[in-house]
């Protein structure tokens, strides 16, 4: 912003609040944030009259399959927002998260362990992860479109083989399995596949977990790494950046996350088979990420909370919500390629106080991410 | 019957199975050679759309899709009844048929001029980086087909048949059916047309000179919004086309989501020819066709959809440039 004066006449909202945000103390953002996830936390609870989901649809439930989908975006962001790979078979992740913990946990199974909820964690994120390198390696040289395809395919693939596969069951599917092992005083399980509430708790909390987490990769080595892939991908190697091994970085990261959230929704509904993790999920799981804000964590949360909140909330377009998402990543490219939140990019290296120092006031806003940046020349 | 045990087998999760390979060689090529002519025409649009834009037009599945319902839906309005097969005479066959295959040709191009000129060319206006063009051309896949799901259901509209499958000659054993003969020989009437009109026409060099080099194209005169319109027209002409042939290949066909696994197999097709070369397509899907059904013979009928995404995989990564012709997949971002 080279003239202040005529940026201040008329500045957005939106940049007001993030300069202000961005010209806090970390402490002062602690004390902002802390009330914001008290309140989430008591969302369940509280029951907001005007908030709450109409008669017949479970609010905790919702609020927990917001909360589900929420940590999905995340993890997807890291791969479409962060380094900017377009995967359209991140439901392939979600599904090798949550046949692992079937597979380990569920008396149907071939292994008949039973391991409990919580091994199995662990176990289905390390297995995701590794997935997520199998299908990064050999696919990371190509870019874009064709990217995009053969994750695609990736996603099929998976399907297919929950399928057809006779140790995965196809369509019969494993039952009964257990979620974290949680008792009240009375003896009742506090986990159980319809009360919501518990689980929403437990999501919100590995959702903060997983953004510090991420937070801090994003503003380390790795995450720069991930901002030079996205914006230009021929420059960041030129500059000495490793792009293959960030990307398949990213992509590990991001299959992790996916992992662990297939884990949590395994465990919350007991069942899974192989009808559920088809494209149009994963397409779904997209358009959260891009509705949002692709590339912005908080974007990413609220077009996760979007896609599953409105159709509960108003359920006479329930019927026409796919309809709806699929016309409202049109409208958005059109209008505002960068989502309801666009990502910055920030001054990485020197952080806020730096650029505070030298112009006295908010982070450098430089021009949108990716997915939102203007060229000349259409052809390339 | 002598089942040849792997790994895999031993555990019971695939057997292959050679005898029925051998056994059903011919029969397989043929069917393979009629499905793969379909891929070839779907493809066409692919791979037309991506030389002259770079861009994977993800909702041509669509496109295609609608190309299905309009032929189902004029064949319905004509007086055909599912479930029934009437004894036509000659003409009012051919004459039904041709009715039908117009419409679906010109429901299908219009729709696609309609697509490219509702969801990319503002796109292009504002001059947006290709993954934008990529996820939009998603939300319209998307969003198209939820348009079927509302207003025509999940289940797909029952048979119509004109024309019963019946056997004309036989080669080596296997029986080639007039539906099979119609198909290949369509499509390859078809692809000449579409090949001639590209390298012969004017028309056809302004596409072939946008496809070069879009700058220097228009600095030489070509129109460039026209040249697009016209690769999505001829691309969705044809995949109108190939959806009356798939609508009496496949009982059944006219169905909501009935365009994703075409989509994708006619999209391998076309980079298994090499995206951008139109005999490729034609080569390409052929291919494809061909193989997928040795594939079903020899790993099982199940695994029929994943020998296709497979072959997508391996292809891109070891020769994206097709089996002829270049690509540019890795070339640019």
């Amino acid at each position: 912003m080279n003239a202040p004066q005529a940026a201040a006449a008329k500045v957005p909202f939106g940049t007001r609040l993030r300069d202000w945000w961005g010209s806090l103390d970390r402490w002062q953002q602690w004390a902002v944030l802390i009330p914001v996830v008290v309140v989430i936390y008591l969302l369940p609870v509280l029951n907001p009259p005007f908030l709450t989901t109409e008669p017949g649809t479970d609010f905790q439930i919702t609020l927990f399959n917001a909360a589900r989908i929420a940590l999905i975006a995340i993890g997807l962001n890291i791969v479409v927002g962060q380094a900017g790979l377009l995967d359209l078979g991140y439901v392939g992740f979600f599904a090798v998260g949550a046949y692992t913990t079937a597979v380990f946990s569920s008396p149907d199974s071939f292994l008949a362990t039973d391991y409990p909820w919580l091994a199995c964690i662990p176990l289905a994120m390390f297995v995701t992860a590794v997935s997520g390198l199998i299908l990064g390696a050999p696919t990371l040289r190509l870019r874009g479109d064709y990217l995009a395809i053969v994750t695609l395919g990736f996603g099929e693939i998976v399907r297919l083989l929950a399928d057809n596969l006779d140790p995965l069951r196809g369509q019969r599917g494993f039952g009964a399995i257990p979620g974290p092992e949680v008792t009240r005083a009375d003896g009742s399980q506090v986990f159980t596949s319809t009360d919501g509430t518990p689980w929403y708790w437990l999501t919100v909390t590995v959702i903060i977990v997983v953004l510090m987490f991420v937070g801090n990769l994003e503003r380390s080595r790795v995450g720069r790494a991930w901002v030079a892939i996205r914006e230009d991908e021929d420059a960041a190697e030129a500059m000495g950046v490793p792009t293959f091994r960030f990307k398949l970085w990213a992509f590990a990261m991001g299959a992790t996350v996916g992992g662990l959230s297939g884990s949590i929704y395994a465990g919350q509904v007991g069942f899974i088979n192989s009808q559920g993790f088809d494209i149009i999920t994963s397409i779904l799981f997209l358009a959260a990420v891009v509705l949002g804000g692709s590339g912005n964590k908080v974007g990413v949360i609220l077009g996760a909370f979007i896609i599953v909140y409105i159709p509960d909330r108003f359920q006479v377009i329930a019927q026409y919500r796919f309809l709806i998402f699929g016309l409202a990543i049109i409208v958005l490219m059109i209008f505002r390629p960068q989502g309801l939140l666009g990502a910055r990019q920030r001054l990485l290296t020197y952080g806020r106080q730096a650029y505070q120092r030298l112009i006295g006031k908010g982070e450098q806003i430089s021009s949108e991410s990716a997915l939102g940046k203007h060229e000349e020349g259409v052809l390339r | 019957m002598t089942h040849v045990t792997s790994v895999l087998a031993q555990d019971g999760l695939i057997d292959f199975n050679f005898e029925l390979l051998i056994d059903r060689f011919w029969a397989n090529t043929i069917d393979g050679l009629s499905y793969g002519s379909i891929y070839a025409l779907v493809a066409i649009g692919y791979t037309l759309v991506y030389g002259v834009l770079r861009l994977i037009n993800f909702a041509h599945s669509e496109i295609f899709v609608i190309g299905v319902f309009a032929a189902y839906f004029t064949f319905a309005s004509l007086g055909f009844v599912p479930g029934e097969s009437p004894q036509l005479g000659l003409f009012v066959l051919i004459g039904s048929l041709l009715a039908a295959g117009l419409v679906a040709m010109a429901v299908s191009g219009g729709s696609a001029v309609l697509l490219e000129r509702v969801c990319y060319r503002p796109l292009r206006k504002r001059g947006a980086p290709p993954l934008v063009f990529l996820i939009t051309a998603i939300g319209a896949s998307f969003a198209i087909q939820q348009i079927f799901l509302i207003t025509l259901g999940a289940n797909s509209q029952p048979t119509i048949r004109l024309l019963r499958p019946t056997e004309v000659f036989e080669i080596f054993g296997a029986r080639v059916t007039n539906i099979q003969i119609m198909t290949v020989v369509a499509a390859i009437v078809l692809m000449v047309v579409a090949d001639t009109f590209v390298n012969r026409t004017r028309l056809g060099r302004g596409v072939r000179a946008v496809s070069q080099d879009p700058a220097t194209a228009t600095l030489m005169g070509v129109n460039r919004e026209r040249v697009f319109m016209l690769t999505f027209l001829l691309g969705g002409v044809l995949a109108g086309a190939a959806a009356l042939f798939y609508i009496m290949t496949i009982p059944a066909a006219a169905v909501y989501n009935g365009g994703f696994l075409l989509g994708i197999k006619a999209f391998t097709a076309a980079v298994l020819g090499g995206i951008g070369n139109l005999r490729g397509a034609l080569l390409g899907g052929l291919v494809l066709g061909v193989v997928e059904n040795y594939g079903q013979s020899f790993f099982g009928g199940e695994w029929r959809d994943v020998i296709a995404f497979v072959l997508l995989i391996v292809v891109l990564m070891f020769r994206p440039t097709g089996i002829l012709g270049e690509s540019l997949a890795k070339a640019r971002a």
